[in-house]
């Protein structure tokens, strides 16, 4: 399997290119919290049950995502600083699919 | 003033197994929580949500592992303090500690055991630019005495279990009751959903979805609230806000304690017992940091372990004590209980 490229932008506003691996069941907030684009602390807080909006991210390429599942979307909605395009980076797997992603770390709570 | 040897803070699975751990030691715990039942994030985010990497359970719901614990430290009879946030400590000139609540509750011990998790659970505060000039003045985020909103005008954002069911309660008590929520739909029990669906058909509870709060208005107390639907801006009169988005973890006051923290969480040494930058101090489970640290359930209860063997040592520096297996010596609880192994019988063949 073949790592993908992703775009993080973090809360500085400061854009990284990083290398994710497809075949170790990561997701996005553990994407994030392997290159320290977040303070510990700050992200993954309920360890990624979707119980938290602490990994909030707002999606900035076209590329193909999973549906929202019915505990992301009821997190979302009980969030703060949601867009039309947050998810939680939590719910979102590291797969051939997210090649490219480009994505900006929504601020914190 | 209640008086222990060790005061753990934080009742989850690491501050609860300490007690079995110090128990072994014959060491009395109390533990202070600022939830109101024991078993940290296990009770209050995941009770039924399977864990699968404690040793020798190949699963088990996070709520059970909480009960076994409760039950497996039972003959050591901790004390518990619950509903109360450890707010401030006083190093005495002995070297034992006061840790105070915010409830004012003092409790006195020679070893302060630091197993808070992520922090304390506290309401999740919306981001309202001036919100926090009207808290206490008509903006709260937990609802202490609901006689305060009589024949008042209340507007509660949210849309889980806590808003529905206090919007509920307080239609029958508040002048007016608005139900603001950014979707339409809600999370809550079934059961709420239609209650509140009823009461908004009987003109009891007004619903405004999908909408947000976007500003709050008044002088000195809140006189009403922005609102934002769609593109539409419009303000609704109110003498209550009240946001109800859940709890989240904050490590709260415990930073102000003068402990090394780093990534959001208290250094301490691995190498040896786990003590922070102050002695007699410690920090365990989730809450504390050193290289190659894991936040896992398991490690806490390691890190519980050697803590209490630290805490016999500093308590008692004379005297000499080895660890011992359970399996060999048993548990003696404090409550005169004595588990041991069964003693092997031993009789001669004639």
């Amino acid at each position: 399997m073949q790592d993908i490229t992703l775009h993080i932008t973090d809360r500085e506003g400061k854009t990284h290119e990083v290398l994710a691996p497809t075949d170790m069941n990561m997701n996005l907030m553990e994407v994030i919290r392997s290159y320290e684009l977040a303070p510990e602390g700050t992200i993954g807080i309920c360890g990624g049950m979707a119980m938290c909006a602490s990994c909030q991210c707002y999606i900035e390429s076209e590329n193909e995502l999973p549906e929202q599942s019915y505990d992301e979307e009821a997190m979302l909605a009980e969030a703060f600083h949601v867009k039309d395009n947050s998810r939680l980076g939590c719910q979102l797997f590291v797969s051939e699919t997210l090649h490219e992603l480009k994505i900006t770390i929504a601020p914190e709570e | 003033m209640i008086k222990t040897d060790i005061l753990i803070i934080g009742a989850g699975p690491t501050g609860l197994f300490t007690v079995f751990e110090a128990g072994l030691l014959k060491l009395k715990c109390h533990l202070i929580d600022a939830l109101p039942q024991p078993g940290g994030q296990c009770s209050e985010i995941y009770p039924k949500k399977p864990i699968y990497d404690i040793p020798a359970f190949p699963e088990v719901l996070a709520g059970d592992l909480v009960d076994n614990l409760m039950k497996q430290i039972e003959p050591f009879q901790p004390g518990f303090t619950l509903g109360e946030r450890a707010q401030t400590i006083e190093k005495l000139e002995d070297d034992t500690f006061i840790v105070t609540t915010n409830k004012g509750t003092k409790h006195h011990a020679p070893v302060v055991a630091i197993a808070g998790g992520l922090g304390s659970f506290e309401p999740r505060k919306p981001p309202i630019p001036n919100i926090a000039n009207y808290e206490g003045h008509g903006v709260a985020y937990i609802i202490r005495d609901p006689e305060i909103y009589r024949n008042k005008k209340v507007v509660i954002a949210g849309g889980g279990d806590s808003a529905l069911d206090w919007a509920i309660f307080l239609s029958d008590v508040a002048s007016s009751v608005t139900l603001i929520h950014r979707r339409n739909e809600f999370r809550g029990a079934l059961d709420s959903v239609d209650k509140v669906q009823e009461l908004k058909d009987a003109g009891k509870i007004e619903l405004i979805t999908p909408a947000q709060i976007v500003d709050i208005l008044g002088d000195v107390s809140v006189e009403g609230v922005s609102i934002k639907q769609g593109e539409e801006i419009f303000t609704k009169e109110c003498d209550h806000f009240i946001p109800l988005f859940g709890l989240a973890p904050k490590l709260g006051p415990i930073a102000d304690w003068g402990l090394e923290i780093e990534k959001n969480a208290i250094k301490v040494n691995n190498a040896l017992d786990y003590q922070t930058n102050i002695p007699g101090i410690y920090a365990i489970g989730d809450v504390n940091t050193y290289p190659g640290k894991l936040k896992l359930i398991l490690c806490g209860f390691h890190e519980a372990t050697l803590m209490c063997q630290s805490a016999y040592k500093r308590i008692f520096p004379d005297k000499r004590y080895v660890m011992k297996y359970t399996t060999v010596g048993g548990v003696e609880g404090f409550d005169g209980t004595k588990k041991e192994a069964p003693k092997a019988v031993v009789k001669a063949i004639n």
